[in-house]
């Protein structure tokens, strides 16, 4: 079909783009791989103390998850940057001029977006594996699942922004409106059940809260769970909202 | 078979505050193996109309057909027929990625319209030859020259053999050696390949040496159409400025010439006299003879064809001289108008 057709082509092109600057895929894991260095050892001593909250076991199979989680909020949300540059060369318009699919433009680019997280995410969960984290493989397999999907919403809805916005002045100070708190929001670096009824309550309305929650279940070897299951239903219906807003404002006639 | 056949087309932008109408209701026709200049000064409409017959844009009224495609029904089918190079001024390029060689570029333009890759790649081969880009194939688009990339936007445009190529201000930018040679590439376009090439441009001399025919457009409707040389005999005629040595001798030659069938109009500017003719070399040996017969002695005559700016002041009121401020009316289509969300 066509479209799986338009969709490879512009995956292999932004593919080959990023390959000709693979600085910005090492760029993007310094900062989770400077926590798992820095805070994961901090992390363990606090786990280890007995603290409620902390699901017994290994501290580092809950903390990688939230890592990896952060590598796609940080990694995934920002690629509407590349857009707005994409829009100024005057490549979009180029496009959209061509019989290319519309949506094959979204899609191409947010495939290699998976991609590039997958690579990293392998990357962490082996430096994760060095410091001592224990975990079965079909749960680090569910997770990079996870993160995966979670890579599409992110990167989806980043284009989307940019896109609209053709501003990175208003594009940076929006998308951290947004990914710091949900980052915070899902308890990535402490269990947020530590914290009081409210905060708890908030996190409940936030998705990351529920993805999180399923990966450090996977991360642990346990699977067939409500939380799993909840985890699942959450990534995957951001997933589509986030791509069916998305392909909505690239197949528009003025974009 | 008319190439673009439009009729009534416009386009509203409305935002919270006002409404522009960026274009009022044009309507194009052009022909098989035209150059047709969309001429205008910044804001006018120009690009706004090229984006709507790009299927960029969508009209909020009027119909087209385009190659032969419903431009509202078919969109698609209208891509696949017609090639377009994107503007390169202000903040936007004309469509090559600065981070991809010449090569790359061509080989995904190809793809994305199927063009098998034995013949792409003789297609590419002919294109690198004749926009003369032959031996940059390796290069990235950011390292290119100016009117090399600008060669390379309209390559991409040329790449699946289209019969009809919208070309965007395809000069703006370079210097006059460059763009003088781009005319040559799109001259050669028409005559070796048959293409209709639509474009629009700000330039004057580019629509006189390049097109044609002619559409100035201002305000978002199209105020005049033709051939360059009958749009400058229409609008402005010739001017022919006659000096002589004292006042007294140029206001006596200015009662001795009123009379003539030719003359349109008469300034008389001290020792000089500005007449208005209609066909300048005709009239002038007529004019010469009857200052003679009126025994006054002429220091020097000037006869000056009108310009296509001089048509331009003569229609609107304003220059359209590339130093000239824009300033464009309250209803003139904003910046980049067409881009906006």
């Amino acid at each position: 079909m066509s479209f799986f057709r338009d969709t490879f082509l512009i995956f292999r092109r932004q593919l080959r783009l990023s390959l000709r600057n693979p600085a910005w895929v090492i760029i993007g894991l310094i900062q989770p791989i400077l926590y798992l260095v820095f805070f994961g050892p901090l992390l363990s001593k606090i786990a280890g103390g007995g603290l409620s909250g902390f699901p017994p076991g290994n501290s580092y199979s809950f903390f990688v998850p939230g890592l990896l989680i952060q590598l796609g909020l940080f990694g995934a949300a920002f690629v509407g940057f590349t857009i707005i540059s994409d829009w100024r060369a005057g490549v979009i318009e180029r496009f959209r001029v061509t019989p290319v699919s519309r949506t094959a433009l979204l899609a191409g680019r947010v495939l290699r977006d998976v991609v590039t997280l997958l690579v990293q995410a392998v990357v962490l969960v082996l430096a994760g594996l060095a410091f001592g984290m224990r975990a079965p493989f079909a749960g680090v397999l569910i997770g990079l699942g996870f993160i995966a999907v979670v890579a599409i919403s992110l990167s989806a809805i980043s284009y989307t922004v940019g896109l609209l916005l053709k501003s990175e002045d208003a594009l940076a100070p929006l998308i951290n409106m947004f990914v710091v708190p949900l980052m915070l929001l899902s308890g990535i670096m402490l269990p947020i059940t530590l914290g009081p009824g409210w905060l708890q309550g908030i996190s409940r309305a936030t998705p990351f809260r529920y993805i999180i929650d399923a990966m450090r279940q996977a991360f642990h070897g346990v699977y067939a769970t409500t939380v799993m299951a909840e985890g699942i239903c959450v990534a995957v219906g951001l997933a589509a909202v986030c791509v069916f807003v998305a392909s909505r404002a690239f197949v528009r006639e003025n974009a | 078979m008319a190439m673009i056949e439009a009729e009534g087309l416009a386009r509203v932008f409305r935002s919270r505050r006002h409404t522009v109408e960026a274009v009022r209701g044009v309507d194009i026709t052009v022909g098989e193996g035209e150059i047709v200049g969309f001429l205008g000064p910044n804001g006018a409409g120009k690009t706004t109309t090229l984006r709507m017959l790009t299927t960029l844009l969508r009209p909020t009224a009027g119909t087209a057909t385009v190659a032969g495609a419903d431009l509202l029904r078919d969109p698609l089918g209208v891509r696949r027929r017609i090639g377009y190079a994107p503007q390169a001024i202000g903040i936007t390029a004309g469509g090559s990625d600065p981070n991809c060689t010449v090569i790359e570029e061509l080989r995904i333009q190809a793809q994305v319209y199927r063009i098998p890759p034995a013949d792409a790649a003789a297609r590419i081969r002919l294109l690198l030859d004749q926009l003369e880009l032959a031996g940059l194939e390796k290069r990235l688009c950011k390292t290119l020259s100016g009117g090399q990339r600008r060669r390379l936007d309209i390559a991409l445009g040329l790449v699946h053999s289209p019969r009809l190529v919208f070309l965007d201000e395809p000069t703006t930018g370079l210097d006059p050696q460059s763009r003088s040679n781009l005319w040559d590439h799109v001259r050669a376009l028409r005559d070796e390949l048959g293409s209709t090439v639509f474009l629009t441009t700000h330039y004057l001399e580019e629509a006189d040496a390049l097109c044609d025919r002619v559409m100035v457009i201002d305000h978002g409707k199209i105020i005049a159409e033709g051939v360059p040389d009958e749009l400058k005999h229409r609008i402005s005629g010739d001017v022919i400025t006659l000096s002589f040595g004292t006042a007294a001798g140029g206001a006596q030659a200015g009662l001795v010439l009123a009379g003539q069938p030719d003359v349109k109009d008469i300034a008389a500017d001290g020792p000089s006299l500005r007449l208005s003719v209609d066909h300048g070399e005709q009239a002038l040996p007529a004019l010469l003879r009857s200052l003679d017969g009126a025994g006054l002695t002429l220091e020097s005559v000037q006869l000056a064809r009108p310009t296509l700016d001089d048509v331009f002041l003569t229609l609107t009121g304003r220059s359209l001289r590339d130093d000239s401020p824009v300033q464009p009316g309250p209803d003139a289509e904003p910046e980049l108008a067409g881009t906006a969300s």
